[in-house]
């Protein structure tokens, strides 16, 4: 035998303790989104003070430039950040999956075009795709979402082709095939349910991408519009006010923390089914 | 191999054709009224004014009309008439591409050194404090909103500290060299002018450091993987049967080994940084396509917007085909088609 | 007064594990070699035969750790600083490794790998003296048109061409030890035999001392000199090849060279010994290979067998053909 062996009794410490951490800190978001209003001290959108006043004990985070409470503004800031990132997601795996799943499994003409058509996309660099998109569209939060949809969904599509592709040739699908199943409940019963996991997981993943994305259209003043307290356009308010740092402070650690949670838990869900990695 | 680079090269053109077509119809099929950027609110309710706009644009056409004329023109490389600054789109992009070409290799550069770095020492100290701490510090570059990092540093290094200098090219006091490449590093040095490259450097450090950080945790996260890998192998302990040292191991053995991914990882992540430096740049008071982009998006400018999207989607296209053409030809034993 | 031999390894052991949950892999061996001379080392997988000799030139895993000594022309190498350690792996020390495809660089030509043995030990020779050298290694083991083959990758090469070239840069700095660890388990039988010539030949060419690992006790007959037999990470007996062939007091040593594949003989099947080693950390009380062994008697659950030595042969089983009060 080879002392190479020994390498399997390797402690497996790192696992657990991201995706621990990250479901902790996504947990906390999510409290956050729901009692924003009850936890935060001030309105979020009244002048509630001095204008650019620095953190202290009335305002933990200090004020803006038009005297709203930074604090109170960054935990609204997760009812929109969190809802738009669960949705453009969701939308984006719906849309991509069955389009990757009608490719894969019917493919032909449609299919190809398809893929065609998700080559094309993919080709842009994400954010300046969806740039041009959403400036196309006009600003507000909704355009911004719908701007992401349409950059982020071919990359389900082409995951879930991948993957019913490779699903397709198993055993238990050809024997289903032989036995006269329709191609719908071919694709729906025996192909779809096992095509899912990998998809979840980079859907996972890209909940922190997305609220990233996010963040900068309305950062660059594509996403939501003022006085609506979303982080990306909260840093924008802060590089108007470079001198005053607190201003960017909170929405800038909440973009931070909520993105690398989710990253943690993809990490911690990518090490879980792929063993290999750790 | 050449005929995988040929087939490659062949479906060039039409895989630039649907990104033209795919950035034309989205910015276009959209219900975003360009005229609102071109006429003033006073003379919207002129008739004679938006019609006269209109025909001056071209929007009075029919959309097919409209992508065929697009089309025809862009072929003799006219990409049309920016909103803003009245001044031809390919122009303008030209005239910024070597700014954001530079920022984005200096961001490569670090970040691929960072990642590797983080990598390396990740993988040959795997789960210890160590790799965990390499894993975390790679993993906030990829978790961190760049706009706000690049305050965030500039705040504490340019105005706290005052060791490096705010944003820009150049210290705006001094004189611009004579352009001839348009990368400042370049120029300066042509111009013979070295206290002003060394300024031209010094000011690349932030932004390709807040770039550069955000691909290194990518590029770590695969270096680790392979490098655990590369180190199980057999010739590793032959590397050390033979009497070599600890470095020499890890980097001619191991990483010589992970090279060809780590430089697949590294070709690919350039949508990263073409995607960052929108924002660096727009932070850093960079005079790039990242910052003409977004004065396009906030000023409805749709010829620029339309036109740096497709050159966006090219230089990309281009990258990504050089990355899978160096994996080729690095990797003799891979026979692709 | 009788020599220090060139390389012995006394009390041997290696544990794997912290905290509680720690396991002995090699428990307390002894073996020496000397120049010239060839001695096998057979064991099933698992018995702690390759950690042990791995342990004993400092390349153990890192979770590993080593107790005992190990002496290489009399300077110890148990606790010896890395730094000395390397100056003597791959130049007094050269080591082979079983799956020689997997053990070379595959993306460094063959003549750099062994230049790089060269040039690591002898900061005076050019790169191009060492690849001249190269050139005459590979002519040493018998590649043929060896200056044009420094120039390709281990992929160009055959299995056994492969381990010729992992032999000439084990050798290429002239060492004094070779340890070959299942040189020819990966190759096929006919290529094997061509191995051991190369082993050989060089053997005594260079007068090397030669450590040859093997799970297959038939590799080393007229091969070897002198054989250990490992057992769960000990010498369960140790004798000159033919006398262990003739007399081999241990029922462990028996089965292995009754299950010796017999060329001449047309057997049904072959035999092999019932059972599998014990999982590391989990020895069974008593002597280690009684739930294996055929002869097995009360005593060999509850106590340990001794080794015990006679006339050059050494055996530890209670019932071993051998007198409790050796002359050794």
């Amino acid at each position: 035998m080879s002392a190479l062996s020994f390498s399997s009794f390797r402690r497996v410490g790192w696992i657990s303790l991201p995706l621990a951490v990250g479901i902790a800190i996504v947990l906390f978001w999510l409290v956050v989104t729901f009692l924003a209003p009850v936890m935060s001290s001030y309105d979020p959108i009244d002048m509630v003070g001095r204008r650019l006043q620095a953190p202290s004990w009335q305002h933990w985070l200090g004020t803006d430039a038009l005297g709203r409470d930074v604090l109170s503004r960054t935990l609204h800031g997760a009812r929109h950040s969190l809802p738009i990132a669960v949705i453009v997601v969701a939308l984006s795996v719906a849309i991509g999956a069955l389009l990757g799943a009608i490719s894969g499994f019917i493919g032909g003409l449609g299919g190809a075009a398809i893929m065609r058509l998700v080559d094309v996309t993919l080709s842009f660099p994400p954010m300046l795709l969806a740039m041009a998109v959403a400036a196309s569209l006009g600003p507000g939060l909704e355009n911004a979402a719908i701007a992401m949809v349409i950059v982020w969904w071919p990359v389900y599509a082409r995951l879930m082709r991948a993957q019913v592709l490779e699903v397709r040739e198993r055993e238990h699908v050809e024997a289903a095939i032989a036995a006269g199943a329709s191609r719908p409940r071919v694709l729906l019963k025996h192909i779809l349910p096992l095509c899912w996991t990998p998809v979840l997981i980079s859907a996972t993943m890209d909940l922190g991408q997305v609220i990233l994305l996010a963040a900068s259209l309305s950062f660059i003043g594509l996403g939501a519009a003022p006085p609506t307290p979303e982080w990306g356009s909260m840093i924008s308010d802060g590089a108007a006010q470079f001198y005053s740092w607190w201003v960017a402070l909170g929405p800038g650690l909440a973009i931070l923390t909520i993105v690398l949670g989710f990253n943690f838990v993809g990490d911690g869900l990518h090490d879980y089914f792929d063993p290999k990695s750790k | 191999m050449t005929r995988y680079i040929l087939r490659r090269l062949i479906a060039m053109p039409f895989l630039v054709l649907g990104i033209v077509t795919l950035a034309f119809l989205l910015t276009t099929v959209t219900k975003g009224d360009p005229l609102a950027a071109i006429v003033s609110d006073r003379q919207m309710n002129d008739p004679e004014a938006v019609a006269a706009a209109k025909a001056r644009w071209g929007l009075d056409r029919s959309l097919p009309e409209r992508y065929v004329i697009y089309v025809r023109n862009l072929l003799t490389g006219d990409m049309g008439t920016s909103f803003i600054t009245r001044r031809p789109v390919a122009q303008d992009v030209l005239f910024r591409l070597p700014a954001t070409m530079e920022l984005v290799i200096a961001a490569m550069l670090v970040g691929s050194t960072i990642g590797i770095a983080l990598g390396v020492l990740a993988a040959y100290f795997r789960n210890t404090p160590t790799d965990h701490l390499a894993r975390f510090f790679a993993l906030i570059g990829s978790s961190v909103p760049v706009f706000w990092l690049g305050l965030a540093l500039l705040y504490v290094f340019s105005v706290k500290l005052g060791i490096l200098p705010g944003p820009g090219r150049l210290d705006p006091r001094a004189a611009l060299p004579p352009r001839i490449t348009g990368f400042m590093t370049i120029d300066t040095l042509l111009a013979g002018n070295v206290k002003l490259f060394i300024d031209a450097v010094w000011h690349l450090i932030l932004p390709a450091f807040v770039l550069g950080w955000a691909v290194a945790g990518t590029i770590s996260r695969l270096v680790r993987a392979n490098m655990l890998e590369v180190l199980d192998r057999e010739f590793i302990l032959t590397a050390r049967s033979k009497g070599a040292g600890e470095f020499r191991v890890v980097i001619r053995h191991a990483l010589r080994n992970t090279l060809v991914p780590t430089l697949t990882v590294i070709g690919y992540s350039f949508a990263y940084l073409l995607t960052g430096a929108v924002l660096t740049e727009t932070i850093f008071s960079w005079p790039g396509m990242g910052s003409y982009a977004v004065d396009a998006a906030r000023g409805l400018d749709f010829p620029a917007i339309i036109g740096v999207t497709i050159v966006g989607g090219i230089v990309f296209l281009v990258t990504n085909l050089l990355t899978d053409v160096a994996y080729v030809i690095a990797n003799p034993r891979v026979r692709l088609g | 007064m009788r020599q220090e031999p060139l390389f012995s390894v006394q009390d041997l052991r290696v544990s794997f594990g912290r905290h509680g949950h720690q396991f002995e892999a090699v428990r307390g061996i002894n073996l020496h070699v000397d120049h010239g001379e060839v001695l096998g080392i057979v064991g099933e997988s698992g018995s702690g035969k390759s950690v042990g000799m791995l342990a004993a030139l400092g390349l153990q895993a890192k979770t590993a750790q080593v107790r005992g000594s190990a002496k290489f022309r009399g300077r110890e190498l148990v606790g010896m600083p890395r730094r000395e350690l390397r100056t003597l792996r791959g130049s007094r020390i050269g080591m082979i490794f079983q799956d020689p495809l997997s053990s070379l660089n595959p993306v460094m030509t063959v003549g750099a790998q062994i230049a790089e043995t060269i040039l690591l030990h002898n900061s005076a020779v050019s790169k191009k003296a060492a690849l001249d050298r190269a050139v005459e290694l590979l002519a040493l083991v018998a590649i043929s048109q060896p200056d044009r083959r420094i120039h390709q990758f281990p992929h160009e090469f055959s299995g056994g061409m492969r381990q010729r070239v992992m032999i000439a840069m084990a050798v290429a700095n002239d060492p004094d030890l070779l340890i070959a660890d299942e040189p020819t388990t990966a190759l096929d039988v006919t290529v094997q035999a061509q191995i051991m010539d190369v082993l050989g030949d060089l053997k005594k060419r260079l007068n090397l001392g030669l450590i040859l690992i093997t799970h297959d006790l038939g590799v080393l007959a007229g091969h070897a000199d002198r054989v250990a037999v490992v057992y769960s990470g000990e010498v369960v007996e140790q004798a000159g090849i033919d006398d262990l062939f003739e007399r081999p007091s241990h029922p462990y040593t028996r089965g292995l060279i009754a299950s010796i594949p017999d060329m001449s003989e047309e057997k049904d099947r072959l035999f092999s010994i019932e059972g599998a080693p014990p999982p590391l950390g989990r020895l069974p009380g008593g002597c280690a290979f009684h739930p294996r062994c055929p002869q097995v008697q009360p005593i060999c659950r509850t106590a340990a067998p001794v080794l015990r030595t006679y006339e050059g042969h050494s055996a530890s089983c209670h019932f071993a053909d051998i007198p409790a009060e050796g002359a050794a």
